[in-house]
């Protein structure tokens, strides 16, 4: 039982990670309809923003969030402006998209490689403030890591912000509308371009704030944006391109992999991931939550 | 000299795995992510009939081909009805799957990877094999087969209308694509002695189909120039070490920005192919120059 409450803890705060990651995923194919496989490059990149703000900047560990943050969300504007808006421009197929963010995606990484190195990197212990220094939380017999707290608690801010935003503001209702049926909105007189520059920004920063949180449990390294594929099944298998699908698919395939790795092995972890990704595409591609099979399937 | 003759046979093993990508992505448009994948299970089958069973390789090349276009069929089978990026992102999931699987399985080396395998591989072997791929993919093309796919790809719906049993021909190119990459990673097995799993990963996948889209889709002649342009690329710039992969991605982008058809998409460089280009030219230049007089005339 005990061990049962324990991987559900770490389930939680791995889940809550990916659901940052995912959702940025998911916004983006929510208006565009393409995977943007650059994301995980973004992601590395927030990583390393932070471990820098930090470590040679010497900022307060909050500026170092938001410097983060406000970094990725630019490099993902940036992006979408010189890779993404000439192909739409000219309607290209979906295809050419993934393509060229897979290319972003290389250039990305391997810029990082050349210029930073592949050494992995790890947060300095001494500049974190103390609620995030490792060490755990005793809490009856369970044993809950600090940075475990919080990621959750973090990234449950930002979901809640989002949500919010998304739901109760004027621009948020542009960006449903806009997913909703781009053309109609368009005519509506609602500024797509813009929009889709939000949701780059609004992706970017939530995957700063996800990069840096990753970099703090783990450590800091290139090959990051790699593992960020696991939050891309995480938003296919909630149904790509909706939020809430996103939000539950992360906490599903987390407590899944957590459970897995924990009962069975961890080597079985991963193998799981992807059979959950095929066996959810061939039985229901549009995910849990997402929209109807006739448009998609 | 050898430098220049492995950066060829490198080029031509590549190419039997571009070709096939070619008629799924370039004749039939399904694109695929997850063919590393078929080249893994080519090459780790290979593997085994060479270095553990000790058969002829040429056995070991039909059995790395054979066990692709299985496991491809069988893959198809669930995944084919499923329609564009969906597609894609299953193709991904068993391409990482294959490599995954690899990875926990000791018989073949693990994570680790397997080392010291024969270099049965020469250039004879790989010459012979891109003929005999080059001809069985432009019959393919040229055939009853080929305009079918070509149907699939240009409007699936309408392609059925036609009585075209779509799900059959998509499912034809897929196992044509995956027995071809089966060989392309037999080949590379025994050419650089030793395999690894992250050998097979999605960047591999993508490379291949980026230099399918690179040469250009639908051309047979496109997918053998973009192979040598972008396998030789990254030896020509090996002084840059890292800093060739960042050109490469850039080049990547930019060739998609800027050249989506890619180098020569939709022709083929063969004497016929380009007089057809040229005619094809001449009658637009002619048409503009006819519209132009009329216009003059004050006809339209």
């Amino acid at each position: 039982m005990n061990q049962f409450f324990q991987q559900l803890v770490n389930g939680l705060s791995i889940g809550s990670i990916y659901a940052l990651m995912a959702v940025g995923y998911s916004l983006v194919y929510s208006i565009m309809n393409f995977s943007n496989f650059a994301h995980g490059s973004v992601i590395m990149l927030g990583a390393y923003f932070g471990f820098f703000c930090l470590s040679l900047l010497g900022l307060p560990f909050a500026l170092a969030f938001f410097v983060a943050a406000c970094g990725t969300a630019l490099v993902a504007v940036i992006l979408e402006r010189l890779a993404y808006k000439p192909l739409r421009d000219r309607n290209a197929p979906f295809l050419y998209f993934i393509i060229t963010a897979m290319g972003a995606s290389i250039f990305i990484d391997n810029g990082v490689i050349a210029t930073i190195g592949p050494t992995p990197k790890t947060f300095p212990q001494q500049l974190l403030p103390d609620f995030l220094k490792s060490g755990t939380i005793q809490l009856g017999s369970l044993n809950i890591g600090k940075v475990d707290v919080a990621m959750f608690v973090v990234a449950a801010v930002c979901l809640a912000a989002l949500v919010l935003f998304i739901d109760f503001t004027k621009m948020g209702k542009a960006i449903q509308a806009t997913a909703y049926n781009m053309k109609a909105s368009a005519l509506m007189g609602i500024n797509t371009s813009f929009v889709i520059i939000l949701v780059f920004a609004i992706g970017g920063a939530l995957a700063g704030v996800a990069g840096v949180l990753y970099g703090m449990k783990y450590q800091v390294f290139p090959q990051m944006s790699g593992i960020t594929m696991k939050s891309f099944i995480a938003a296919v298998f909630g149904g790509l391109g909706s939020l809430p699908g996103a939000l539950l698919g992360s906490l599903l395939l987390a407590l899944i992999e957590t459970f897995v790795s924990g009962y069975l092995s961890t080597q079985f972890r991963d193998l799981f991931s992807f059979g959950i990704l095929i066996a959810m595409l061939v039985i229901r591609p549009s995910g849990i939550m997402g929209k109807s099979a006739e448009d998609k399937a | 000299m050898e430098y220049i003759a492995g950066i060829a046979i490198l080029i031509g093993i590549n190419l039997i795995a571009v070709l096939g990508l070619s008629i799924l992505t370039g004749f039939t448009g399904l694109f695929s992510f997850g063919h590393a994948g078929f080249m893994a299970i080519g090459a780790y089958i290979a593997a085994i009939f060479t270095a553990r069973l000790h058969l002829p390789f040429v056995l070991a090349i039909a059995a790395g081909a054979a066990a692709a276009g299985f496991i491809s069929w069988l893959l198809g089978l669930i995944t084919l009805n499923l329609k564009g990026d969906y597609f894609c992102i299953a193709t991904m999931g068993f391409g990482e799957a294959v490599r995954v699987i690899l990875n926990n399985i000791p018989y073949v080396g693990g994570a680790r990877g397997w080392e010291s395998l024969p270099k049965l591989t020469n250039a004879w072997w790989v010459i012979g094999l891109d003929i005999v791929c080059v001809i069985v993919t432009w019959n393919l093309i040229n055939s009853r087969h080929g305009r079918n796919l070509v149907a699939v790809r240009e409007e699936e719906l309408a392609a059925q209308m036609s009585g075209i049993n779509v799900f059959r021909q998509k499912m034809i190119a897929l196992v044509i694509s995956a027995v071809f990459a089966g060989i392309a990673g037999a080949l590379m097995a025994n050419y650089m002695q030793y395999i690894r799993p992250t050998m097979f990963n999605m960047v591999k996948s993508t490379d291949l189909t980026i230099m399918v889209i690179f040469g250009g889709l639908g051309s047979i002649s496109g997918s053998i120039l973009g192979t040598a342009i972008l396998v030789s690329l990254p030896e020509v710039f090996r002084n840059f070490a890292q800093w060739r992969l960042v050109i490469y991605g850039l080049a990547v982008i930019v060739i998609m920005v800027s050249r989506p058809q890619g180098l020569v998409g939709g022709m083929e460089l063969t004497p016929s192919g380009i007089r057809k280009v040229m005619s094809a030219r001449k009658a637009k230049a002619a048409l503009a120059a006819e519209t132009k007089a009329l216009e003059k005339r004050g006809e339209i």
